[in-house]
């Protein structure tokens, strides 16, 4: 399997979904 | 302003200075070096091999060092240090400083990326340090994930960063 890093648009992507899992949960915490 | 309150915005601005830097380096790789040279005609290459990359690794690792190293006396300044090391989670804590928590473990990881994996790994794919065909075929491959890894990082790195210093959580 190809690894998702290899493309530079499936990075930035997973960035995003990064940032929205640590905004979510530092929200969810407060 | 009263000293006291310069001397961390000094360190802030050579923070932010060095950082984009480091993250302006780490861009230029993935968005326009890497993918860049499939396009370039073999005989040129060298330019960016030899000459070009070179150059920008020194600005990227020294970059990424003089960020970590203003941002960790920046914290000093700032006295959160117990609170950010265990992003701000303890009961009696409100969590204040749980997104730089959040900003400075992954820059910390990123930190060490690029002065342990992807470094030494560029060493030998540029031909820096002696390696054989397949040591650089491989040490590119780790060094090109890494900066991959790095560059996803950067972007929830940032954000936290910024949530801190402009109170979003």
């Amino acid at each position: 399997m190809k690894n998702p890093l290899d493309s530079l648009g499936k990075t930035v992507f997973l960035g995003f979904v990064l940032t929205a899992v640590i905004a979510v949960f530092m929200h969810v915490v407060k | 302003m009263e000293m006291s309150l310069w001397w961390p915005f000094l360190f802030r601005w050579l923070h932010i200075l060095s950082g984009v830097m480091w993250i302006g380096l780490l861009w230029y790789f993935n968005f326009v070096q890497t993918p860049s040279m499939p396009k370039i005609p073999d005989e040129q290459k060298p330019a960016i091999g030899k000459v070009i990359a070179p150059t920008a690794l020194f600005w990227f690792r020294w970059g990424a060092m003089a960020t970590i190293v203003t941002g960790i006396i920046l914290a000093g300044f700032l006295h959160y240090f117990p609170q950010v090391i265990w992003l701000d989670l303890g009961p009696a804590n409100n969590h204040q400083y749980m997104p730089i928590g959040f900003g400075m473990w992954l820059g910390t990881i990123m930190w060490f990326n690029v002065w342990f994996i992807i470094w030494p790994n560029q060493k030998k794919a540029l031909g820096i340090v002696n390696a054989t065909a397949d040591e650089k075929k491989r040490a590119a491959r780790i060094a090109g994930l890494t900066s991959r890894t790095n560059t996803m990082l950067s972007i929830p790195m940032l954000y936290c960063m910024a949530a801190q210093s402009h109170g979003v959580i």
